[in-house]
């Protein structure tokens, strides 16, 4: 089960990103907890200063603009 | 999302990629040179009097859509693919610690260069104020980034001329150092919302990975699919209006409201212009019409620099982050600005 946050105020990305995690963990066979991170607080503490952001067990794997789903998977399966 | 990724074998794959481009390019070319035939083609077509005020409408729309649309193309590529090389985290890296002055400069350009979308303001302000960019060289780059944009730069150099164009760059880009610059010596840090001054993030290193240049060519249609996407709709009926004025409107009808001899004018369409939201899409074509009747340059300009810059729903994600004192600073220092540049236009271009 890994363990994902994304990182975004609710904006139309931030929604499609949250998606295509999703459908990347589907498509590989991870088990995935997604959880969206919305209070800029919050978000800010990560050290991003672009959204969407997309956090896997902890660790900042992207920030701004929307991942590629090559890469969501490369993410998801190390 | 169904474009294109580029994967394996980067090098033949950005060598063909690179040859389409070029391809694309001249294509392009060969097209736009033939728009003033097109437009005049399909107006003789049409069952309307050569020289009516329908036909002089017709003919505006008929040749300006397609030019507009070919011009964005084009230009929010080039910048896409450009953009492909800059990120609010590379440019915050850049700005982080630099002085007044220099950095206020450095972060109006910047502000052109990095991929900024308005949904990301906020959390960019506070990434970058955390991080240890000065306040008044974030405030550079946020007043910089939304006004100084393609859309609008390739929409006055399409319609308007290049030296308007041009000069709105130049005092677009004045707008946003001497704006920082003055919110950073008042030190307002102080007027930040509280809670964002006691963040401190420090700075998430991403993982880099180089792009291959079919991945830049790709980035840049990316942009072209979001950006013209998302603007299409507003040229074309920004260009509709600007077609009636332009066939109905009797000349020079504006030059007693919006001429340059009124004065008042300029005040008066900055604070029409901040509630007002739209993009540089659908209001230059508007913009262009009133010009050929009388309105003055500087005058419009400083409408559409109070519609881009000072709008009222930025202001309002603003205000998550600002006290509403540092908010009317920042509305009032922007504000003189442009009724600066609005006069200055009026003076130079009357």
């Amino acid at each position: 089960m890994r363990d994902v946050k994304v990182l975004g105020p609710g904006c139309k990305r931030c929604v499609t990103t949250a998606e295509m995690v999703q459908a990347a963990a589907d498509r590989i066979g991870v088990q995935v907890n997604i959880e969206k991170v919305t209070d800029y607080a919050a978000i800010a503490s990560y050290g991003i200063a672009s959204t969407p952001g997309i956090v896997i067990d902890g660790k900042v794997v992207h920030a701004g603009g929307l991942p590629k789903d090559d890469d969501i998977a490369k993410w998801l399966a190390a | 999302m169904s474009i294109w990724h580029p994967t394996v074998n980067a090098q033949t794959s950005s060598a063909r990629w690179i040859t389409a481009t070029i391809a694309a390019l001249v294509a392009w070319i060969l097209v736009y040179s033939q728009l003033v035939p097109f437009s005049d083609w399909v107006v003789t077509l049409l069952p309307v009097t050569a020289g009516s005020s329908l036909a002089e409408s017709i003919r505006f729309f008929v040749y300006d859509t397609p030019k507009v649309l070919m011009l964005l193309v084009l230009i929010v590529f080039a910048m896409g693919v450009v953009r492909s090389f800059f990120s609010p985290e590379k440019t915050r890296a850049l700005l982080a610690g630099r002085r007044q002055g220099i950095g206020n400069v450095l972060a109006s350009m910047l502000g052109i260069l990095t991929p900024f979308c308005s949904c990301s303001a906020v959390p960019m302000f506070i990434g970058f104020v955390s991080a240890g960019v000065p306040l008044g060289v974030t405030f550079s780059f946020l007043i910089a980034a939304p006004m100084v944009n393609e859309v609008a730069l390739v929409l006055l150099f399409g319609l308007i001329g290049w030296n308007v164009a041009l000069a709105y760059l130049g005092f677009g880009l004045a707008i946003a150092v001497v704006s920082g610059w003055i919110i950073g010596r008042f030190k307002l840090e102080h007027w930040l919302q509280p809670w964002v001054r006691d963040i401190r993030s420090g700075v998430v290193a991403l993982p880099t990975t180089a792009l291959s240049s079919a991945e830049r060519i790709h980035e840049g249609l990316v942009a072209v699919s979001d950006i013209v996407g998302r603007v299409w709709m507003w040229v074309i009926l920004g260009i509709a209006v600007g077609a009636v004025i332009h066939g109905y409107v009797p000349d020079d009808l504006l030059a007693s409201i919006m001429g340059r001899d009124a004065w008042w004018s300029v005040p008066a369409v900055v604070v029409m212009g901040i509630p007002m939201y739209s993009n540089a899409a659908g209001i230059i074509p508007v913009i262009e019409a009133l010009i050929e009747k009388g309105a003055a340059i500087g005058t419009v300009l400083a409408f559409m620099m109070a519609v881009i810059a000072l709008s009222l729903p930025e202001m309002i994600i603003l205000r998550k982050v600002l006290t509403i004192r540092l908010l009317a600073v920042f509305v009032a220092v922007v504000g003189s600005g442009i009724l600066a540049v609005g006069y200055l236009f009026n003076a130079l271009f009357g």
